[in-house]
């Protein structure tokens, strides 16, 4: 589905990702972590289409397209979803606002027709349950006044709602008490399914115990040094990342 | 081409007295002034950024034809709900187009001629024409008050409530010609009456228009006064227009101006808080784009103590327009416990659209609640960046964050089918749906 291959890519003179490379296949989640400043940010903002990020070498394919030539727009059209680690704020445009728009517009790339006003409305109180999240929510202005557990739950919910094929999850955990962390893992879980693929972006194990990966990796100063399944999720967990630095460190 | 003194001369021979001799009176002092005074230039403070003269060189009839069809007018009405409608063409009453639904005991509505035809209006009319206006230094306003001809008269008796909108259509045709037109409104609130008047401007075919209009509005005690003015002429229409407003004890005033397009638009925009407990509330919004220009002026004089203002204005300029909004707040030295309140943002769609914000607070009170602040920028690359990567377009994103800048100026609209229309026209103009 993704093939990431040898990844370069720098924020003014400062090259953050150094030769990254990853393949993710219909079905798997895999779980990035890290230690701070590794790249793993960078990493999401690159797949997603920020433009403050400047791309200087390797590919992305996705689903056999370049991905790096798509506008963010059309990367979201051909299905790749990102929940924001801090979720912006826009007073004036609510979440049902904006996604009905963003819903009909992707039908559009895709061929199909205008979702109409009484299906959306039932896709949407669907979805909602899912995340246990509460239609006034959504009706009020984007994410102003949300608390930090609701933000992210309005995140999974926009992803609930896009169904993408590829959702890269930044940090989506960070900063959530352990209710919210379950929701927010319930709404991924019941997207989980053959077609679809996950990469979730996490500081800590913690998430991974509700979202279980096929694979976990580990981001370390702008390449990925380490992979391996679940388990090494819960050795970085107990021995932290010196042993990580140290390792690497021989290495250079 | 023509030349400015020929318009000048033009007008004159259009200037007669007529009238009762108090109206005469203050034609000719009026004239005298504008002669005097000519029209403003660049030099004049208050048109720093906003010349007039280049089009006062137009070859301008001042007598023109109508030609405005039924259909021209459905193209352009604004209000679906049911509504009072009066249409002026070229600055001239059209009868056919018009349609006074309210009854004669709830308002009493009129054109300015018709009404000096009723000994009772006449007499109002002399006790409020001219009174409030700026006669003696703005030019424009001397101009339309030495020529003021016919517009729109409008009285409220104490206590009516005025349930229909009254929506008034100002339209420049300039199929054949290139049209000069001076309608002159007054509206007269009396005590605890109520109403909601919208003020149209539009033009058709694609010769010059000049509009210089002038309306006086006095709000009598208590009253609630709802003003709307929508302007959306073509490229070749100068506009300048004055509202001129007077508000007595406990009367709220809101006004929202919404200027859609036009070549170069003026609006003064002139409230004094006569009494105590008076309330103002000023909105607008403007979307200047091409090369167009749109200048906001406005005053609100705290005369009495006790008083609150507000004023929101907010611009989205695109292309090279500029955009201008200059606020005087006056607060005299009675005026104390007042509270004034202005604020202008701006948002540039492109790096050669300019804004000019010039606040200018004259404080002689010293318990006063008064603020002010001025914003300019683009829009903001992060929200754009993450409705887009849900899938809107950037057109689509960028008509979406300027939708949500503009919401707090168009909410204040509360005829719904006017707010409707107002929304899917900026959608239009921004090239989206």
């Amino acid at each position: 589905m993704l093939s990431i291959k040898n990844l370069k890519a720098s924020i003014g003179d400062k090259e953050i990702l150094k030769g990254l490379s990853l393949d993710i296949k219909p079905g798997e989640v895999h779980a990035i972590m890290g230690p701070n400043g590794a790249g793993k940010s960078t990493l999401s903002s690159v797949l997603a289409g920020r433009s403050d990020y400047e791309v200087t070498g390797g590919s992305v394919e996705f689903l056999g397209k370049d991905l790096l030539e798509m506008s963010p727009e059309d990367r979201a059209r051909e299905g790749v979803f990102l929940a924001f680690q801090y979720p912006i704020e826009i007073p004036g445009v609510s979440t049902t606002n904006f996604l009905k728009t963003a819903i009909n517009e992707i039908r559009k790339h895709r061929g199909q027709d205008n979702l109409d006003a009484v299906s959306f409305l039932k896709m949407m109180k669907e979805k909602m349950k899912t995340v246990e999240i509460d239609q006034s929510l959504l009706s009020r202005s984007l994410n102003e006044g949300f608390s930090g557990g609701e933000k992210k739950r309005n995140e999974v919910f926009q992803m609930a709602m896009l169904e993408p094929k590829l959702a890269i999850l930044d940090e989506t955990d960070s900063g959530l008490d352990i209710d919210a962390l379950r929701i927010v893992a319930n709404g991924v879980n019941a997207l989980r399914g053959k077609d679809n693929s996950f990469i979730v972006i996490t500081h800590y194990q913690r998430l991974l115990d509700y979202i279980v990966p096929d694979f976990v990796h580990v981001l370390y100063n702008g390449k990925i040094v380490k992979s391996g399944t679940k388990e090494l999720a819960l050795e970085l967990e107990e021995k932290g990342y010196d042993w990580i630095k140290e390792e690497n460190k021989e290495a250079v | 081409m023509s030349n400015t003194a020929t318009l000048i001369d033009n007008l004159k021979a259009e200037f007669q007295l007529e009238g009762n001799s108090a109206l005469k009176s203050i034609k000719q002092t009026a004239w005298n002034t504008f002669e005097t005074l000519g029209f403003p230039t660049v030099k004049n403070e208050e048109f720093k950024y906003t010349n007039f003269i280049p089009a006062t060189k137009s070859n301008f009839t001042l007598q023109a034809k109508n030609s405005i069809s039924l259909a021209d007018f459905n193209s352009i009405e604004l209000v679906k709900e049911e509504a009072n409608v009066l249409v002026f063409v070229n600055g001239i009453f059209n009868t056919k187009l018009s349609n006074i639904i309210s009854s004669k005991e709830e308002v009493y509505i009129a054109t300015l001629a018709e009404a000096l035809t009723d000994s009772k209006e006449e007499a109002l009319i002399t006790q409020h024409f001219a009174q409030y206006s700026n006669n003696i230094s703005d030019a424009f306003t001397a101009l339309s008050t030495a020529l003021a001809k016919d517009g729109v008269y409008i009285h409220v008796a104490p206590n009516k409530v005025v349930s229909k909108p009254i929506v008034l259509y100002f339209i420049a045709d300039t199929y054949t010609e290139e049209v000069f037109s001076q309608p002159r409104n007054l509206f007269i609130f009396d005590k605890n009456s109520q109403a909601t008047i919208v003020e149209s401007f539009t033009s058709f075919g694609n010769k010059v228009s000049f509009n210089n209009i002038v309306t006086e509005i006095t709000v009598a005690k208590d009253a609630i006064i709802d003003y709307y003015k929508i302007q959306n002429e073509n490229e070749k229409a100068y506009h300048v227009g004055t509202t001129q407003v007077n508000q007595k004890g406990n009367s709220v005033f809101n006004a929202v101006t919404v200027t859609l397009n036009g070549a170069i638009v003026r609006n003064n925009l002139n409230v004094v808080l006569d009494e105590e407990h008076v309330e103002a509330n000023l909105f607008g919004l403007f979307l200047p784009s091409g090369n167009t220009h749109v200048d906001n002026h406005t005053i609100v004089d705290h005369a009495k103590p006790h008083c609150n203002s507000n004023e929101l204005y907010k611009g989205v300029l695109d292309g090279k327009s500029t955009g201008v909004f200059n606020g005087k707040i006056f607060v005299r030295k009675d005026a104390q416990k007042t509270n004034a309140f202005q604020s202008n943002k701006s948002i540039l769609l492109s790096d050669e659209a300019t804004i000019n914000t010039k606040p200018q607070l004259e404080i002689f009170a010293d318990d006063v609640k008064c603020s002010h602040g001025a914003t300019s920028g683009q829009l903001d690359a992060e929200s754009l960046f993450y409705l887009r990567s849900r899938g809107l377009s950037e057109k689509s994103a960028k008509a979406m964050l300027v939708y949500a800048f503009a919401s707090d100026v168009l909410s204040n609209i509360k005829i719904e089918s006017l707010k409707l229309n107002l929304e899917h026209k900026i959608a239009e103009k921004l090239a989206v749906n």
